[in-house]
């Protein structure tokens, strides 16, 4: 009896996932781009707000900014929704002729006037990205001065001082300057939040898709724009998928149920090098991975110590191993392709000579230390391949995990010894990492500003001042050489063990075609992606 | 004064249950402000900055302050607390960092996928575990018993991540017979208006019934997956309480009244050992409710086990404070629930 009941009961399973199974197994419609990705990062769609990595992409195929840059020679610039600019004799004011014609998804035109607002908006908003035109001295209270509309097709933009104007046309490349459709935000703002509560979770810009759905930590979509001014995207949808678990993204991926798997670890790349439906792109990111020492450490304040510490780290095999595909060695703080970056890296592992760096600082014996790691790959493996090496000089690392926000706290509260980060550039202006690894106006430990100098409590007297000089020099060559000099003074002598840049990899099924992946990720673009 | 002996036991009667719904409502309470009070302090002691999660890294100084005195984290500990136990009573649970939604319209979203999946779980635990905890206990110490402790035990220990890529791998990737991780495929999205939240019941009543059937082949895998873990509990259980049933004396008995094996074990035997087992099933539910963190993260099921786990990794402190809440209060009612049935089965215990 009890047997026959249990076969009864398997036969009800097994006819359950029959009957499941009999359902439709869509492969991915041809129109449209299905992307596994982790995109639990998303927390706000407005432009004025978005700095994570997944927004910034977003944004990047959904909103137009006045300008942007060849993605293989970043040096040159071109218009988008302006057609030209000028610079004023007294390089303060840049000026903008806005291209006629031209249209918002929503079907407005797009005029001088939504671009005074939308800059204007991001700056009394006032969020995390806002710095980036803050750094032209226009602030909350000269915002509407500062940027005008003197016409319906210009715009002046001006700045307290003369800067260097790729400068400030580089930092309008960024999100933050988006173009917004002024009147269709305007119809949703309540208590005087220029649109912001409706923005942060809907859509109002130019770009070749827009964004039809969001919904958290599940799925993005985004649609082709009808009204795009443009070259019309081939794909009718991109579809970002949230699949957490990477093991998954893979099983999707070869399944043929999603499109390009967007954050597999090396070793699954290698594991599926071998499908012909697969193909692996690969592209430079402008992230670097570094050690940061903090100062306050009594060991590492000693200048022999930082140095030694460079010399323990070994580059090129964890570049061939860990980092394998996803990284390639990089000692200097500007990234490869931005101005002025420094290429060379004179450090590789030497025991011996770390060794009589210790001995001269008084540590012959070496020293303990701590190491704040976040509990993901690469960042574990290269910090356990760093305790092996520094271990053979001595210097016992005790590593302590952790979350990534829990670490980042520690950071920022300046209480690590050694703090293994990331750090990606926000424009794509030297200034960008100049400003966080060589300048600590306020070395105080409530200091406002929380560059990575100040992190690691690193004082500034002397880089920080030209930090500040380089951002007003005009001629691009001698504003290149000001660069260098600075990264191979931190380089020598600072606070930070640079090691490697990052290269970004996706896995695509073979027939996905002309999917781009630029410098950063505002530049990763389905725009002209399309499917076979 | 014979007349009144009904009368006095329905009083007694509507006394008891009067204090029964009183007990409840007190331990409700009680275990919800516990709740709060043990979240409210896990979240401001974690070693991560909240502020971190609405401004970001980048954010300037001024910003950071600005959210900061916002999210009123620059008030004396105590006074955050009576601030949001006052907004807590009224359903307020304020909104999340992370999803920018209201938390109780997140809590709407993501349990009810939570609750899909653990029911569909619990039904498979139940309806093969049951039976095979009955057949290894009749047939004690055969083959088959050993297979199904086998069976268990490998559900016990088997970490579920690692099997729940096995089972996709296999059925999903190799075989084909199910669909992959998420509740539908793209194909289905937007095809069906959330109105239970549970989309096998909406896709129903809208009369869709191709979403129906591929929100089957999308949680059939997770929901067997789960089900395989209460079976392996369940299915223990079960033999282990027919086995001690089985050596009552009143079991000897009826076989002496020439009853049929088959009646004995289930009308006589099961039916006094479902009592307990009902609260087994109860409380295995109760646990399958709390979102497997690791089914929802190998599947990519939106469920509120991954989103208490997600919030709570960026101090998103509203809404693990709002999932708690509504998790906890779930628990307590399916205690609650199992204890009337167990009254209600049991007349012992009344």
């Amino acid at each position: 009896m009890g047997l026959a009941f249990v076969r009864t009961g398997f036969a009800a399973a097994v006819l359950a996932v029959a009957l499941a199974s009999s359902s439709v197994f869509a492969a991915t419609p041809k129109d449209t781009l299905v992307q596994a990705w982790q995109i639990d990062d998303i927390i706000s769609l407005d432009p004025a707000e978005i700095f994570e990595i997944s927004t910034t992409e977003i944004a990047g195929n959904t909103y137009e900014r006045l300008i942007g840059y060849d993605l293989d020679d970043v040096s040159k610039m071109f218009g988008v929704v302006a057609e030209s600019w000028t610079v004023s004799p007294d390089g303060k004011t840049i000026t903008f002729k806005i291209r006629e014609g031209r249209k918002f998804a929503s079907g407005n035109p797009i005029t001088a006037a939504d671009v005074e607002f939308s800059l204007q908006r991001a700056v009394l908003l006032d969020k995390s990205p806002a710095f980036i035109i803050n750094q032209f001295g226009i602030t909350k209270d000269n915002a509407k001065t500062s940027i005008k509309a003197t016409g319906d097709y210009t715009v002046d933009f001006t700045m307290d001082r003369p800067y260097a104007p790729s400068f400030a046309l580089y930092a309008l490349t960024s999100s933050v300057a988006s173009v917004v459709d002024k009147k269709l935000v305007l119809e949703h703002e309540a208590n005087g939040d220029f649109g912001y509560e409706w923005l942060k979770t809907h859509y109002a810009g130019s770009g070749p898709f827009t964004i039809r759905d969001w919904r958290a930590n599940e799925v993005a979509v985004l649609e082709r724009n009808p009204n795009y001014s443009g070259t019309p995207a081939p794909l009718a949808r991109v579809i970002y998928r949230h699949i957490p678990e990477t093991a998954t993204q893979r099983i999707l991926l070869e399944k043929g149920d999603v499109d390009i798997a967007r954050n597999l670890g090396p070793e699954q790349i290698a594991a599926i090098s071998g499908n012909p439906d697969i193909k692996i792109q690969a592209a430079p990111k402008g992230t670097l991975y570094y050690l940061g020492l903090n100062q306050k450490n009594p060991n590492l304040a000693k200048p022999e110590v930082r140095e030694a510490l460079k010399y323990l780290v070994d580059y090129s095999a964890i570049a061939d191993t860990i980092m394998k595909n996803q990284g390639a060695v990089h000692q200097a703080f500007l990234p490869k392709g931005f101005l002025g970056a420094v290429n060379d890296t004179p450090y590789a592992l030497d025991v011996d000579k770390a060794k009589a760096l210790l001995a001269k600082a008084g540590l012959a014996d070496g020293f303990t230390v701590t190491m704040d790691v976040r509990s993901t790959q690469p960042i574990t493996g290269v910090a356990e391949a760093i305790q092996a090496t520094f271990a053979k000089a001595g210097v016992k690392v005790e590593i302590i995990p952790g979350d990534g926000k829990q670490t980042l706290t520690k950071y920022r509260a300046r209480t690590h010894d050694i703090y293994i980060g990331v750090w990606g550039p926000d424009y794509q202006d030297p200034h960008t990492n100049a400003q966080t690894f060589a300048s600590n106006p306020d070395n105080k430990d409530d200091a406002s500003s929380k560059t990575l100098a100040w992190r690691n409590a690193w004082e500034t007297p002397v880089l920080g001042p030209e930090v500040d000089a380089a951002i007003l020099e005009k001629d691009p060559a001698k504003r290149a050489a000001l660069y260098e000099a600075m990264q191979r003074q931190v380089m020598a002598d600072g606070p930070f063990v640079i090691m490697f840049q990052q290269t970004e990899n996706a896995a695509l099924r073979s027939n996905v075609k002309n999917f781009i992946m630029g410098p950063s990720f505002d530049n990763n673009l389905a725009t002209a992606a399309s499917k076979d | 004064m014979i007349a009144d002996v009904p009368l006095l036991r329905r009083g007694r009667a509507a006394l008891g249950l009067a204090q029964g719904v009183g007990s409840f409502l007190l331990t409700l309470g009680i275990t919800l402000f516990g709740l709060v009070v043990v979240t409210f302090v896990i979240g401001r002691v974690v070693p991560i900055d909240p502020v971190l999660a609405v401004v970001g890294d980048r954010a300037s100084g001024a910003v950071y302050e600005r959210a900061r005195t916002e999210m009123g984290l620059d008030r004396p500990l105590v006074e955050q607390f009576g601030l949001y136990l006052k907004k807590a009573v009224t359903g307020d649970f304020g909104r999340s960092v992370l999803t920018t939604n209201p938390v109780i319209d997140d809590i709407r979203s993501y349990f009810p996928a939570t609750i899909e999946l653990a029911t569909l779980g619990t039904l498979i635990g139940t309806l093969i575990g049951v039976p095979l905890g009955v057949f290894a206990a009749v047939r004690s110490g055969s083959l088959l018993d050993q297979i199904v402790r086998i069976v268990g035990l490998v559900g016990y220990s088997v970490p579920i991540f690692w099997l729940g890529l096995m089972a996709l791998l296999l059925f999903y990737a190799k075989l084909d017979w199910v669909a992959g991780p998420g509740r539908l495929d793209i194909a289905y999205d937007y095809m069906v208006t959330p109105v239970t939240g549970l989309l096998l019941v909406d896709s129903l009543l809208q009369g869709q019934v191709d979403v129906f059937w591929n929100a089957v082949s999308h949680i059939i895998l997770p929901a067997a997956l789960l089900g395989y873990f209460s079976l392996a509990y369940i299915s223990r259980m079960t033999r282990a309480l027919l086995l001690n049933e089985l050596q009552q004396e009143y079991v000897v008995t009826a076989r002496i009244k020439g009853l049929s094996e088959a009646r004995v074990i289930w009308r006589h035997a099961l039916r006094n050992a479902a009592v307990p087992l009902l609260t087994v099933v109860v409380l295995s539910y109760a646990t399958l409710l709390e979102g497997s963190v690791l089914t929802e993260t190998v599947f990519a099921w939106p469920g509120i086990g991954s989103y208490i786990t997600n919030s709570l990794q960026n101090a998103d402190l509203n809404a693990v404070l709002g999932g708690t809440l509504v998790v906890g209060a779930a628990f307590v009612t399916l205690n609650l629930i199992s204890d009337l049935l167990y009254r209600l089965l049991d007349p012992r215990t009344r």
